[in-house]
C-alpha cells in the first residue's frame, strides 16, 4: 500500500517581506517581516526579545502571552502584519533583575514557578487579570456582572489559558494576591 | 574520589544555617524577568547572528517504508539551504532499536524503514523558520505503508508478554507460597486497573541550536535536556565525533519530567546540518510533533491480589503489571513499589512487556511507582472496605520496617508511613469521612474523602563538583548538573555555603555545561542528594585547602561568618584568597558504596483529598488536599513544597485527565497537542497543603535527605480516586476519572441510592 504526505501548499505568492511598525516596550520599531511571521516569532527571532516563551505556538499554553494595547493576547496566534502601529508590552519592560516590577518580585517571593519557562506569560496574564478586574469586565466564575471584584477564584478562572506544568498554581495566586493587596494599600 | 558507604557523622551541614531553611530561588530574577536563556534562545548573541532554522518532519506512517522523498520543490523554495533525508544523511553510529536512548548512539534517518509514527524521516533547513517550515511542507513524501502490520493495543498482545528484565526494578519477587496463601485467606480481593498512555507535556518543546568550529570539528550544542554526561555521550555516539570535541550546554531547562533525560531528532538533526552547511542550525520541535516523536509514559494493565486475615493482615499479596514498548524498549515497572511498600510473608510481584508499534515509551515523573500507586492505593481503599476496616488503620497494620523479602537484616534506613498517615488524618479532619460511600453532602455536591501512601524509591548516582575560593572571598560551585525547575542551583548554593560559613548570596552556582565536572543529572528524584554529595565533597576538600593557605590545621578549621577558625584566630575568606599564590579550588568526584544493598531506602509520604462530585452532572472537583512527607532532610522547604505541589498537580492530571489516546488504525496518539491532551490549569487546582516531617537519613547521603521531587506524584492520584468513591459509589479501575464513567456507573447500579 503507497501512502503519500504532502501537507502544504507550494504555489505560495505572497510578498517577500512587509513593513510594520509596532511599539514594543516603548520603543518604535519598524521592521521588514515575512507576513506569515508570528507577532511571537517577530519579538523572539527578529527583536531578540526572548523573554515571551513560544510552548506550542497554538494558543494552547499561555506561555507567549504578551499586552497589546494593554491587553492580554496570546502573541503565537497573532500575525505580526495584523498589529501595524500598535503598542506591544513584554516582560522585558517590566523590570530588571536588580530592580522587579512588584508582580515579578512577588513571583520570586511566592516561588510562582520552578523551570520558568511559563513565567514571563503568566505575569503578563497576571497584570491583565489585575486590570480586567480593576476595569470592571466580569468573567465565568463572576457571581454578579455588576459588581466585579478579586477573588482567588477570579485569578484561577482568568489565568487557567496560562498552564504551568511545574504547577505552581497556588503559589501564583498567592503572588497576584498579594500584588492586588499591596495595590490596595 | 570520595566514597559515601557508611552512614554519615556529624558534618559542618548540620548547623542548618544556609541548608534546611527557605530561600527564593538564587535564578529566580532572571525567570521572572525573561533573562534566562533556554536552547533555541542564544541566537540572539551577537556572534551567533546568521543562525538558521531547522524543521523536522514526522513520518505520515506508524510503519512501513520511505520509497521516495520529491525534494525538488521545497528545494526551489526561497530560503532553503538543505533538505536530509535518510539518503544523504552521513554515516551515524549504530543501535540496535528505535527507541532513543539515553547516552548511546540514537541515530535519525538511520535508513527508510519507518518504525513509528512521527519518527524522522526529514529534516528542512531554511533561512527563517517560516521558509523552512513551508518548505517542510511540501516535501513529497511516498511510503510502503506497512501500519496494519503493527500492534498499537496492549490489551490484545498481553497473552504473549515476556519478563521485563533482569535489573532490580524490572526481576520478579517470588517469596513464600503465594498461590496457597491466597486460596487460604479469609478475605480476598483481586482487581484489574489500568492506566492510561500520559505524556510529559512540559511547557518548552524539545529544542536545540547547533554551532560547529570553522573546520566542522568542534561542536558547541546548545540543548534541552537533564542529563548533560548522557547526552554528551549520546551525541558523541551518534555524530562519531571524540567527546572531548563536543561542548553540552543546558543551562536552563524549560521543564522535563523525564522527556529530557534522551535526546531526539532536533539535537541530531541540527547538529548535522549546522555541520552541513557550516552555520548554526536551530530547532525545537513543534508541539504536535512532541507527543509522537518523543517518549511518553506507557499504559500499564496491572492484577491485584491481596489475601488477608479478618483482622486485616495481609498475608499474600501479588501484583503483576502489563506494558508494552517497541522492541528494545523497557517496562514500565508499575509493581516495583508493591515488593517493599507492605508487609506479607507470601508475595508474587511480576513485571512484563510486550512488543507494540506505538512510538517509544520511556520515562515520566516517577516511573513504576507514579502508575503503579494508582492502582495498589485504590486496591488497598477496596482492602479495607471488604475488611470493614479504615484505611489508615489497614496501612498501619501492614507497615513494616524492612524489605519484606529479604527480612529483618534489610531493614529501611528511615521510614515514617505510619507517621505521616497519622499526622495527615489529624491535620485534614480525616474523622469527618463516612465510611460508608454517598453520605455526604454539600448543596448539589456529594463530599467524599481519600487517602493513599506515597512511596519512591531513593536513587543515588556518582557526582562531581569543582569548588572555587574566588578573589573576593566569594565561591563559584561549578558542575554539569541541570536545574530543570527542582531548585538546583539554590540548593547546591545553600550546601556550598554550610561548609563554607558562607551566606547564599556569597555562592555563584554554575551547572549545565560539560566543561564541568560530570554530574548525576536531574532524574528519578536523585539529583538533589547526589549533585548534593559532589558539592558536599568538594566543598570539605576545599576547606583543607583554606585552613592549610591560612596556616591552620584543617583538622580544627571551623568555617563561619565568611572567616575561617582555629581556636580564637581568624582570617576572612577573601584575605585568604588574595594571599594564595595559585587559586584555591577543589573538584572531587563523589560515589556511593553499597548503603542502598544494607538498607531499603525511600522516601515515604500520605495523600490526602476531598472531592466533591455533582449528584447529576458527574462533575469532579477537587475541594482540598494535603501531603505529608517524609524525606529525610528537606534543603529548601520552598523548592520541596514546590516540587510536591508539582507532584500533587500531575497526580490530580492523571486521576481526572490525562490520557493519549491510542489509535488503534494508525498506529499514533491521536490527540497530540495541548488542547487535546488535558493537563490541569489554574481553575482546577486549589490551594494545597504540604506537611515535612521531620527526618535525617544518614544513610542516603552526608546531606541526610532522600529524593523528594517524584514523592509528590506518587500515590497522589490514588488519594482522588478513593475520596471519588466516597462521594459516589462508584469504583472506576480505568484511569482517568472522567464523568461519563461515573455516570455510567451510576446508570449500572441497581437502585442507584446515595445521589
Amino acid at each position: 500500500m503507497t501512502h503519500t504526505t504532502s501537507h502544504g501548499s507550494t504555489d505560495l505568492q505572497l510578498p517577500r517581506s512587509v513593513r510594520v511598525e509596532l511599539t514594543v516596550n516603548g520603543q518604535p520599531k519598524q521592521l521588514e517581516l515575512d507576513p506569515r511571521v508570528s507577532l511571537l516569532d517577530a519579538l523572539r527571532e527578529h527583536l531578540h526579545l526572548t523573554g515571551t516563551k513560544k510552548g506550542c505556538d497554538h494558543g494552547q499554553c499561555g506561555a507567549c502571552t504578551v499586552l497589546v494595547g494593554g491587553k492580554r493576547l496570546n502573541s503565537c496566534l497573532s500575525l505580526a502584519v495584523m498589529h501595524d502601529g500598535d503598542e506591544v508590552t513584554t516582560i522585558e519592560s517590566l523590570g530588571t533583575p536588580d530592580d522587579l516590577h512588584p508582580m515579578q518580585a512577588a513571583f520570586v517571593e511566592c516561588d510562582g514557578f520552578q523551570c520558568g519557562y511559563c513565567t514571563p506569560g503568566q505575569i503578563m496574564s497576571a497584570l491583565g487579570t489585575l486590570d480586567e478586574l480593576e476595569r470592571g469586565i466580569p468573567s465565568h466564575v463572576t457571581a454578579d456582572l455588576n459588581t466585579v471584584e478579586y477573588s482567588d477564584d477570579e485569578v484561577r478562572e482568568r489565568m487557567s489559558g496560562n498552564i504551568c506544568r511545574c504547577a505552581a498554581y497556588p503559589n501564583i495566586v498567592r503572588a497576584v494576591r498579594s500584588v492586588h493587596e499591596g495595590g490596595q494599600e | 574520589m570520595s566514597k559515601f558507604d557508611s552512614p554519615a557523622g556529624i558534618n559542618p551541614l548540620d548547623q542548618e544555617k544556609v541548608l534546611a531553611r527557605p530561600h527564593a530561588r538564587k535564578e529566580g530574577p532572571l525567570k521572572v524577568t525573561g533573562q534566562a536563556t533556554y536552547a533555541y534562545e542564544y541566537s540572539a548573541d551577537p556572534d551567533l547572528q546568521g543562525t538558521t532554522y531547522g524543521y523536522l518532519v514526522g513520518a505520515g506512517v506508524a510503519r512501513g517504508q520511505v520509497t521516495s522523498v520529491d525534494c525538488s520543490v521545497a528545494e526551489a523554495m526561497p530560503g532553503v539551504l538543505l533538505v536530509l533525508t535518510h539518503e544523504n544523511m552521513p554515516a551515524q553510529g549504530a543501535s540496535d532499536t528505535p527507541v532513543p536512548q539515553e547516552d548511546d548512539a540514537t541515530p535519525q534517518m538511520r535508513s527508510a524503514e519507518v518504525d513509528y509514527y512521527h519518527q524522522a524521516v526529514a529534516f528542512v533547513v531554511a533561512e527563517t523558520f517560516e521558509q523552512a517550515r513551508a518548505a517542510a511542507g511540501a516535501l513529497v513524501i511516498e511510503y510502503d505503508n506497512r501500519t496494519a502490520e503493527g500492534d498499537y493495543v496492549l490489551a490484545e498482545v498481553m497473552e504473549d508478554a515476556e519478563k521485563a528484565g533482569s535489573d532490580e526494578e524490572s526481576k520478579d519477587q517470588q517469596v513464600g507460597d503465594f498461590a496457597g496463601a491466597f486460596r487460604r485467606a479469609d478475605v480476598q480481593l483481586d482487581v484489574t486497573y489500568t492506566t492510561p498512555y500520559q505524556s510529559h507535556a512540559m511547557l518548552e518543546p524539545h529544542a536545540s541550536l547547533a554551532v560547529w568550529d570553522e573546520a566542522g570539528e568542534e561542536l558547541t550544542l546548545y540543548t534541552s535536556n537533564q542529563m548533560v554526561h548522557w547526552v554528551h555521550r549520546g551525541i558523541s555516539k551518534t555524530l562519531n565525533v571524540p567527546q572531548k570535541n563536543i561542548r553540552i550546554v543546558s543551562r536552563y531547562i524549560g521543564g522535563g519530567f523525564g522527556s529530557k533525560l534522551m535526546f531526539y531528532g532536533d539535537a541530531v538533526l541540527s547538529a548535522v546540518a549546522a555541520r552541513t552547511l557550516g552555520r548554526p542550525v536551530k530547532c525545537a520541535l513543534t508541539r504536535p510533533q512532541i507527543f509522537n516523536h518523543t517518549s511518553h509514559r506507557p499504559a500499564t494493565v496491572q492484577r491485584i491480589r491481596f489475601g488477608a486475615d479478618g483482622d486485616g493482615r495481609i498475608h499474600a499479596i501479588g501484583h503483576d503489571s502489563y506494558s508494552g514498548n517497541l522492541p528494545g524498549g523497557s517496562a514500565e515497572t508499575a509493581s516495583h513499589q508493591t515488593k517493599l511498600l507492605y508487609a506479607g510473608e507470601n508475595r508474587l510481584v511480576r513485571q512484563r512487556l510486550s512488543e507494540l508499534h506505538l512510538p517509544p515509551g520511556g520515562s515520566m515523573r516517577a516511573p513504576g511507582e507514579a502508575v503503579g500507586m494508582l492502582a495498589l492505593e485504590c486496591a488497598v481503599d477496596e482492602l479495607a472496605e471488604k475488611l470493614e476496616m479504615d484505611p489508615i488503620e489497614l496501612r498501619v497494620l501492614n507497615d513494616i520496617g524492612y524489605d519484606p523479602e529479604k527480612g529483618p537484616e534489610r531493614p529501611f534506613s528511615s521510614r515514617r508511613l505510619a507517621d505521616c498517615l497519622r499526622r495527615g488524618a489529624e491535620e485534614f479532619g480525616w474523622e469527618q469521612r463516612s465510611a460508608q460511600p454517598g453520605e455526604r453532602r454539600d448543596g448539589e455536591w456529594l463530599i467524599g474523602l481519600g487517602v493513599a501512601s506515597a512511596f519512591r524509591g531513593n536513587l543515588v548516582k556518582p557526582s562531581s563538583a569543582t569548588l572555587r575560593l574566588e578573589k573576593g572571598g566569594k565561591i563559584t560551585v561549578e558542575t554539569q548538573m541541570t536545574d530543570i525547575g527542582t531548585g538546583s542551583y539554590t540548593i547546591l548554593g545553600q550546601t556550598a555555603a554550610e561548609m563554607l560559613g558562607l551566606t547564599l548570596d556569597d555562592v555563584e552556582v554554575r551547572l549545565g555545561d560539560s566543561e564541568f565536572p560530570k554530574s548525576s543529572g536531574s532524574g528519578g528524584s536523585w539529583g538533589a542528594n547526589s549533585a548534593g554529595t559532589g558539592v558536599y565533597y568538594a566543598a570539605e576538600e576545599l576547606r583543607k585547602k583554606i585552613a592549610k593557605a591560612a596556616g591552620y590545621d584543617p583538622k580544627k578549621a571551623v568555617f563561619k561568618d565568611g572567616e575561617v577558625w582555629e581556636d580564637n584566630k581568624c582570617t576572612l575568606l577573601g584575605v585568604v584568597a588574595a594571599k594564595a599564590p595559585e587559586p584555591l579550588e577543589a573538584t572531587v568526584n563523589a560515589t556511593f558504596g553499597d548503603l542502598n544493598k544494607q538498607y531499603a531506602q525511600a522516601s515515604f509520604g500520605a495523600h490526602f483529598c476531598e472531592v466533591g462530585v455533582h449528584r447529576v452532572t458527574g462533575e469532579i472537583r477537587v475541594r482540598r488536599m494535603l501531603s505529608v512527607a517524609a524525606a529525610g532532610r528537606i534543603f529548601n522547604p520552598v523548592t520541596a513544597r514546590s516540587q510536591c505541589l508539582g507532584g500533587m498537580t500531575m497526580g490530580v492530571g492523571a486521576a481526572l485527565m490525562e490520557e493519549l489516546h491510542v489509535d488503534g488504525e494508525l498506529g499514533l496518539f491521536i490527540n497530540h497537542d495541548m488542547a487535546e491532551y488535558h493537563v490541569p490549569v489554574h481553575a482546577d487546582i486549589p490551594d494545597l497543603d504540604v506537611i515535612f516531617l521531620e527526618e535525617l537519613d544518614d544513610k542516603s547521603s552526608p546531606l541526610k535527605g532522600k529524593g523528594v521531587g517524584e514523592l509528590g506524584i506518587c500515590g497522589v492520584g490514588a488519594a482522588v480516586a478513593n475520596a471519588i468513591y466516597n462521594a459516589s459509589g462508584v469504583r472506576i479501575r480505568d484511569y482517568p476519572l472522567t464523568v461519563d464513567k461515573i455516570l455510567a456507573g451510576w446508570a449500572s447500579r441497581s437502585g442507584s441510592q446515595g445521589r
